[in-house]
């Protein structure tokens, strides 16, 4: 195993796909010079010339649609938005264009495309820049959306996402790409749609993704230390969801604890507890409760911004309260 | 145009009625006001007025039987009038005033006197659902447990997996076979008020304990007599508490009983489970009808019992079903201590050490062999003066040993 950052990590698997398949290729603003906003492209331009990485103009909706064209052609685009917040201005090309073609084609054309970069907030970035989409784009049919939390789990979702025949949202997040973690050897894909227990625990079950993985396993580990085991599982996947696992979980534990970066009303959190109410209802020993970003714009104030994102003293006080020992 | 006569909610905390006694017959006449029947709520014997006016065309409900709230108990008429309808359904008879007489919507059928029991989500004391999780509700239902008869620790006492761990101790134990005769006695409407609340508020079983401070001097010459004779078995001051216990059991049948959830069994045998202490816990062999057995008979079989209960040679017959348990430290050196309840009998006696102890005897202090023993009792069955008046007639006999052959 090698321990790899975040970005080093993406940056492999890029890497890999394109030395495998020539019709792979990486274009969005500032990939190719400048090696990416935040260097997941790194060399890359180097290794694969000017055609394969290719920097384009401050015009989101633009490389978007040629991105979309040029997979409905036969090529394997990645497209990077320098933040998702960015992606606002293509949102028409991933939702109209990615998402329907396969559908309103009757299955004649497949879009095999990867929209990728970092999403939700960083430090005092405000609230233009400091947004999760999940829930956004999860909610597309057609698409499908992947969020992962680690080094390991970036290289194999982005690899599997690069060789998916359908349209991928791969969530990346700017305060992960300096974690540092082991990334299996040689050829390591993660399956899109598998969730992964990053914990094992039999007294609540905490539901978690991408950023909000770290927080989670924080707070696991401050609740062993007073006797209460938490089943941590991360989702990966947004969509399709992981069903499966989280009832699985939810039946040997009885209570559950659903963690993310995004907004409260209609999150991401809010499907997985309408899949487990409606799987589990019989195993329930107590409401499921959700810890997610505050209910407002981003403050750029440190402290606001602080006290409004999810972090391991609240995901505790909920798993205090859904095991009746708050 | 009939009126429904319904069980009305006669007390704030009524749930459920029993019918003591109709005060009307059928087809005597019935002015709005009259008393038509005695309806015994949880809190005392009401009377339940006409609503209309007529002849009391239908009893619905026989005297002397219980229904829910809001159930259909008669018709009031003219006399020629069909009320097929309102006495064939008793949920959707809408006949003339009844609606706007009789406070209480839907109406149980007739059919049931008695309130359904299990999973029908059960109304608290104050008349608001019982909460209880999803997970815990379906372990009740799994094991039988009575909701109601369960405490919620919960946010607004909403019942959840941990508190029927708890239940599940008094609740889901089947009730054991016995051969000693039996009367069973249908709950009167406080009986069950008590229990509900105590249970709410204590535990499974509500335990409360009596003790008395018992002159063994007697006892002890007794037994000393009696081991004296030429090859009887000995005689412990245990097989002498054990003859009394079963004596008083006879005369006070109201601890000599087991709660039974819906009735009081009382029984009219003594069939006395005797704790004994084996190497990995506690088995309670039982003497059946030790009212009728000599001590000599006691001694005998107590003996023989223990012996085979630490050899693990009992039969399960010979350990369930016993009616009142009696349990003894004294060989221990324990002077006091209290029981657990060996449900679904309701009561236990527990037996200290007989020691010398200075005691005031008419206005002086003599040493005086002396004994406590504690009475264990559940509420739901026996009262405070219930457990003295039988504790009382223990220490009697113990204190004058020759009663036992009165």
């Amino acid at each position: 195993m090698e321990t790899l950052t975040y970005r080093d990590a993406l940056n492999q698997a890029l890497r890999e796909e394109m030395d495998r398949d020539d019709r792979v290729f990486l274009m969005g603003e500032e990939v190719g010079v400048y090696q990416g906003a935040y260097k997941v492209s790194k060399g890359l331009l180097e290794a694969f010339g000017a055609q394969r990485v290719v920097d384009t103009p401050i015009a989101e909706l633009g490389f978007a649609g040629i991105g979309v064209g040029a997979a409905m052609t036969g090529l394997r685009p990645v497209v990077e938005f320098m933040t998702w917040n960015f992606a606002l201005l293509a949102i028409d090309q991933v939702v109209n264009s990615a998402a329907k073609m396969l559908s309103m084609s009757g299955g004649q054309i497949t879009v095999p495309i990867v929209f990728r970069g970092p999403g939700g907030a960083a430090l005092q970035l405000a609230a233009q820049h400091s947004q999760a989409f999940e829930s956004w784009y999860a909610h597309i049919p057609g698409l499908k959306v992947v969020a992962p939390g680690t080094p390991a789990d970036a290289k194999g979702l982005l690899k599997a996402a690069i060789r998916d025949n359908n349209p991928v949202i791969v969530l990346e997040g700017e305060m992960l790409y300096n974690r540092k973690g082991e990334v299996p050897d040689g050829e390591h894909l993660v399956p899109i749609g598998a969730a992964d227990r990053k914990r094992e625990g039999t007294d609540v079950t905490i539901v978690c993704h991408s950023k909000t993985v770290a927080p989670a396993l924080k707070a696991a580990e401050q609740l062993a230390g007073d006797g209460i085991s938490a089943d941590v599982i991360d989702l990966r996947t947004l969509r399709p969801l992981d069903t499966g696992t989280l009832v699985e979980s939810v039946v040997r534990t009885n209570r559950c604890v659903v963690v993310e970066e995004g907004w409260p009303r209609y999150g991401i959190g809010a499907q997985v507890v309408d899949d487990i109410q409606r799987e589990a209802f019989d195993h329930l020993d107590a409401p499921i409760l959700r810890v997610t970003g505050a209910d407002v714009p981003m403050p750029y104030n440190k402290q606001l911004e602080r006290s409004a994102k999810p972090n391991p003293a609240r995901i505790v006080e909920a798993v205090r309260q859904v095991t009746y020992t708050a | 145009m009939a009126t429904k006569v319904v069980m009305e909610a006669l007390s704030p905390t009524m749930e459920e009625g029993r019918l003591i006694k109709w005060l009307k017959d059928e087809g005597d006449s019935v002015a709005t006001g009259d008393v038509l029947a005695e309806v015994e709520t949880d809190k005392a014997v009401m009377e339940l007025v006409a609503r209309g006016e007529g002849v009391l065309r239908r009893k619905v409900v026989p005297a002397g039987d219980t229904v829910e709230v809001g159930s259909l108990v008669g018709v009031i008429g003219d006399p020629d009038e069909d009320i097929s309808a309102l006495v064939g359904d008793g949920d959707r008879g809408e006949g003339g005033t009844a609606a706007a007489t009789t406070p209480v919507a839907a109406a149980a059928p007739a059919a049931a006197p008695t309130p359904a029991t299990s999973e029908a989500p059960a109304p608290a004391g104050d008349g608001q659902r019982v909460k209880v999780s999803p997970l815990a509700r379906r372990i009740a239902r799994e094991e039988g447990i009575d909701l109601r008869a369960v405490h919620g620790s919960g946010p607004g006492g909403r019942i959840i997996k941990r508190d029927l761990a708890v239940a599940a101790v008094g609740a889901s134990r089947p009730a054991p076979a016995t051969t000693a005769p039996y009367e069973d006695v249908p709950l009167t409407q406080i009986r069950k008020t008590i229990a509900r609340r105590l249970v709410e508020s204590i535990g499974p079983i509500p335990h409360f304990f009596l003790t008395a401070d018992v002159d063994m001097e007697q006892a002890a010459a007794a037994r000393t007599q009696l081991n004296a004779l030429e090859d009887g078995p000995r005689i412990s001051f245990n097989d002498i508490v054990l003859k009394v216990v079963a004596e008083a059991l006879v005369r006070h049948r109201d601890c000599n009983a087991w709660w039974q959830d819906d009735c009081i069994r009382y029984f009219a045998d003594a069939d006395l489970s005797v704790a004994v202490a084996v190497d990995d816990g506690l088995i309670t062999p039982v003497i059946r009808g030790a009212n009728r057995k000599s001590l000599r008979d006691i001694a005998v079989e107590v003996r023989d019992l223990a012996e085979r209960a630490r050899a693990k040679r009992l039969t399960p017959d010979e350990y369930t079903g016993g009616t009142f348990s009696v349990s003894n430290l004294g060989m221990f050196g324990i002077e006091q201590f209290t029981g657990v309840i060996n449900p679904p009998e309701a009561g236990l006696l527990a037996v200290g050490a007989v020691t010398e102890r200075p005691v005031a005897v008419d206005g002086t202090v003599q040493i005086r062999k002396r004994m406590r023993i504690t009475m264990s009792c559940d509420h739901r069955v026996i009262d405070g003066a219930t457990g003295a008046r039988f504790l009382q007639t223990v220490r009697r006999m113990l204190e004058n040993p020759l009663a036992i052959v009165w």
